[in-house]
């Protein structure tokens, strides 16, 4: 019983730039990032999609504010195409996570080439649908 | 064998299992609604207002909806516990952030069914 409360001091890094993040790690924090995002931007999406199947004052105030750009710069457009990633990781790493749940890919081996293809497909389905609906 | 008895309002198992019924349910939705999306007769508002004023996709688009607030709800509390110490802080934040989701399903509910 007694060695159990012995403790070794272990090192803590808690500075955030000397931190490294395995792969698996940097999948995990995204989605709560991402999911944070999507959260903060509710409001304006819900906007958004009430104003594109709204009147016709409502319609041109959609598209007013997507085409809304700072020195030619198109910000609200590239906000939503965040949001999309955001969207995409968010559910990419959602599906790895329910895998993980279920005992699936957990060798170290699979769970670091899931983590890849999670950040790989997100990234190039954004890029997929930006250029497509840009 | 250790004999442990968890005492409390066992809302920590029922919300993660929520949170897992409600993904599926949204990426379920997901699915769909792209595959509804890529088989418009046409890209212009007419027919995204025909698409969303059906009968089925305004159902299960609530749906998608009250999923992605109570998972929403689930993940924000989670945040909030993680990081919010002080107790009435994170009260505040437990309440502004449950008022604006009940809100949002309010809002939802008019945009779908207005059309």
């Amino acid at each position: 019983m007694a060695e159990a409360t012995v403790r070794k001091v272990r090192p803590k890094y808690l500075n955030l730039i000397q931190i490294r993040l395995p792969l698996p790690g940097i999948v995990s924090i995204l989605h709560r990032v991402s999911g944070v995002g999507l959260f903060l931007a509710l409001g304006g999406l819900i906007w958004l999609l009430g104003a594109s199947l709204g009147s016709a004052e409502q319609l041109a105030a959609f598209r007013a504010v997507l085409a809304f750009s700072v020195l030619g710069l198109p910000v609200v457009k590239l906000v939503v195409l965040g949001l999309v990633w955001a969207y995409l990781h968010h559910f990419c790493a959602g599906i790895r996570f329910l895998f993980l749940d279920m005992h699936k890919g957990i060798e170290l081996e699979t769970a670091r080439k899931t983590a890849v293809a999670v950040l790989a497909v997100s990234l190039s389905l954004t890029v997929v649908l930006g250029v497509l609906t840009w | 064998m250790v004999k442990r008895l968890v005492v409390g309002a066992h809302y920590g198992f029922r919300d993660w299992l929520a949170q897992r019924v409600t993904a599926v349910v949204m990426a379920v939705y997901t699915v769909y609604m792209l595959v509804r999306v890529a088989c418009l007769p046409a890209y212009d508002n007419t027919a995204w207002r025909d698409l969303m004023a059906g009968g089925f996709t305004k159902y299960v688009t609530f749906l998608f909806a009250l999923a992605l607030f109570y998972h929403a709800w689930v993940g924000v509390r989670d945040i909030w516990m993680d990081y919010i110490k002080p107790i009435s802080v994170r009260l505040t934040l437990h309440v502004i952030t449950l008022l604006a989701l009940a809100g949002y399903a309010g809002w939802v509910a008019q945009i779908l069914w207005r059309l």
